[in-house]
């Protein structure tokens, strides 16, 4: 598994990163740095990819592993290339999120967890996304979809499956009307 | 009425440029605090003005500030927190993604105060798109000369870095921050040593939510003793309040501290009343932690004054009978709501939330949230209310962190409000008609 490497430009970014931080704390980037990992290799953090970014940082691979582990966003296994996230949380479950999840597990023939047959979607329900005012949402890459309805998410997932684009946290957003 | 010192201009078109920004007057407090004030007096004014944490706590500002150690030849760090989670809690997204620069210069007035001559804003990786928008902001500050070496001609030095997390709600908590910040799992550090003494990389470091660092802005620029006519009593300024739920107009709404409760549910200018014309049955009205109180309670407090949206009238009659404030995460419920249901999701949240360092929380967490789903399904029995009781007792205040009083409160609240409906539950399993297997859905942030 020796030719993981990031392209050029990402290792130019992730340089960046180690910089912002004091001499000798370049670890500090390391949550970053798995990020623009994630979005490069296939939306998820094999060990292969965890060792890789240990090695840029001169940090032991456990040192990735266990970070890997505990935050939500990353995966450690393969995923489709859209992750469908529905907030579950407070005023999103109050208003409707379970109708939203239910909907997308029978329009994708998946249960929450699951990626469909084709690799194009994986379902996940998530914990508060910050975005109550406008509930129910869901989050897909860098993107807020909010104030969903079913038909909304019709829509939504449709033109997914037809660009058939991954879609990552670091991709540049869609443009929002606020 | 709404008073508004940090949204004042948040509807202007292209007020996330920095030239429009300008043009409204923005980065006065940066000039005038560089130019006219010492770092010491930035600190005065502060306290002057009454301000406390708007992420939760309530802590007074200035006083958190007082208390950083100034070692000779030690780094000094400012660090904002921007990681918000708290479930019903949205107005630091709004205020960073409307208003970026409000932030940057808040950063660099409260910067230059605590004498940081670096700072970074740690926000929550979900909101990667607003990372963007606050890099964006942060380029045009070092392109205009308010970043960067020798600020304004005065000597003084600042870089200011937004640094994103991963998606966990505990990165909230101050301590545990500073881990993730230096690229570690979010664990709550034990305190002492506060970071004020020992923070980031052992150094000495301020942590202060966004809405916070906002306000320094308009009390560098209108001054501390202008700033504390705000408001009532000690809850001073304003509040953004994130109001969600069965309302009419959801959003996020710069409340001067004390505006009545009901006038802030019914009133047009906030939250317009409840949805569908239904009855108000509860609130939750500082985000999932605190407790939740009945609509009785939440219009009046128990002596019947009329209850106001500050930090002293929300807590007027403890927990006994009143609430807090809170992240001002407004999460109104209707008449058909069901408490229990909306329980047990808070209890899901804190179980896949908790860190797992401590075990009244790592353990206690997801007994709670067992129970209540089969209180839930119609397989509770009455002790399990009384066990409920005697679980959240036992995590509450035996934690390293917060976070095991944020999962006790709710429980705690809920059947002390409203007992008779977890009763109901369990005496009368058939009129549960609802009986979906929600655990199916624990499994999901596996994926």
């Amino acid at each position: 598994m020796n030719n993981i490497r990031f392209s050029d430009e990402s290792l130019a970014l992730v340089q960046k990163m180690i910089r912002r931080y004091p001499e000798g704390r370049q670890k500090s980037a390391l949550i970053p740095i798995l990020h623009i990992a994630q979005a490069e290799f296939d939306g998820w953090l094999s060990p292969a990819v965890m060792d890789y970014v240990a090695s840029l940082l001169n940090i032991q691979p456990v040192e990735v592993y266990e970070v890997a582990s505990f935050y939500s966003m990353f995966n450690l296994k393969p995923v489709g290339k859209c992750v469908i996230e529905v907030c579950r949380t407070s005023s999103c479950w109050l208003l409707g999120a379970e109708d939203v999840i239910r909907h997308l597990e029978k329009k994708l023939n998946v249960t929450v967890g699951g990626t469909t047959n084709d690799g194009m979607f994986t379902l996940k329900s998530v914990e508060c996304l910050g975005s109550c005012g406008t509930a129910p949402m869901m989050q897909v890459g860098a993107d807020y979809y909010e104030n969903l309805t079913l038909d909304k998410v019709d829509t939504l997932v449709e033109g997914f499956k037809s660009s058939g684009k991954r879609k990552s946290y670091t991709d540049k957003p869609e443009p929002r009307t606020i | 009425m709404g008073k508004n010192l940090l949204l004042e201009h948040d509807h202007v078109p292209g007020i996330q440029s920095y030239e429009v920004y300008r043009k409204h007057g923005g980065y006065a407090a940066v000039e005038k605090a560089l130019k006219q004030l010492s770092p010491e007096a930035v600190v005065e004014e502060v306290k002057k003005s009454g301000l406390r944490g708007r992420g939760g706590a309530g802590f007074p500002t200035g006083m958190k500030w007082s208390f950083l150690a100034k070692p000779e030849g030690v780094a000094r760090y400012l660090v904002c927190n921007a990681d918000e989670s708290e479930p019903g809690t949205f107005k630091d997204r709004y205020l960073m993604e409307r208003i970026p620069h409000l932030l940057v210069e808040g950063m660099i007035a409260s910067s230059f105060a605590l004498g940081a001559k670096s700072a970074y804003i740690y926000i929550r990786g979900e909101y990667f798109y607003v990372s963007r928008i606050l890099e964006n902001a942060i380029d045009e500050a070092y392109a205009n000369g308010w970043l960067g070496k020798n600020i304004l001609g005065t000597g003084y030095d600042l870089d200011l870095y937004v640094q994103v997390g991963a998606g966990a709600y505990i990165c909230g908590e101050e301590t545990a921050l500073l881990e993730s910040l230096e690229g570690k799992r979010g664990n709550p550090r034990i305190k002492p040593p506060f970071p004020a003494i020992a923070g980031l990389y052992g150094c000495p470091t301020v942590v202060n939510n966004v809405e916070t660092i906002a306000a320094v802005v308009p009390i560098v620029n209108m001054g501390g003793d202008e700033y504390a006519k705000i408001g009532i009593g000690k809850s001073t300024g304003t509040k953004l309040i994130s109001a969600s739920g069965h309302i009419n107009k959801p959003g996020v709404y710069e409340i001067e501290l004390g505006v009545p409760v009901e006038e802030f549910i019914y009133s047009d200018e906030y939250c317009g009343g409840i949805k569908n014309g239904k009855q108000l049955k509860a609130v939750v009205a500082g985000g999932s932690s605190v407790p939740i109180l009945p609509a009785h309670l939440i219009l009046k407090t128990a002596n019947g004054e009329p209850r106001l949206m500050s930090y002293e009238s929300l807590a007027d009659g403890g927990f006994a009978t009143g609430t807090m404030l809170g992240s001002g995460g407004f999460i109104v419920m209707d008449e058909d709501t069901s408490i229990v249901k909306n329980l047990w999701n808070f209890s899901r949240f804190y179980h896949h939330e908790s860190c797992g360092q401590c075990s009244p929380c790592r353990e206690g967490t997801g007994w709670m949230e067992k129970i209540l789903h089969r209180i839930l399904h119609g397989h509770g029995k009455l002790s399990d209310i009384d066990l409920l009781w005697d679980i959240q007792g036992k995590i509450e205040g035996k934690t390293i962190c917060p976070l095991g009083d944020a999962a006790a409160w709710p429980v705690a609240a809920a059947i002390r409000h409203f007992r008779s409906e977890f009763e109901e539950y369990v005496k009368h399993p058939e009129k549960i008609k609802d009986v979906q297997h929600y655990y199916r859905l624990n499994s999901l942030s596996e994926a």
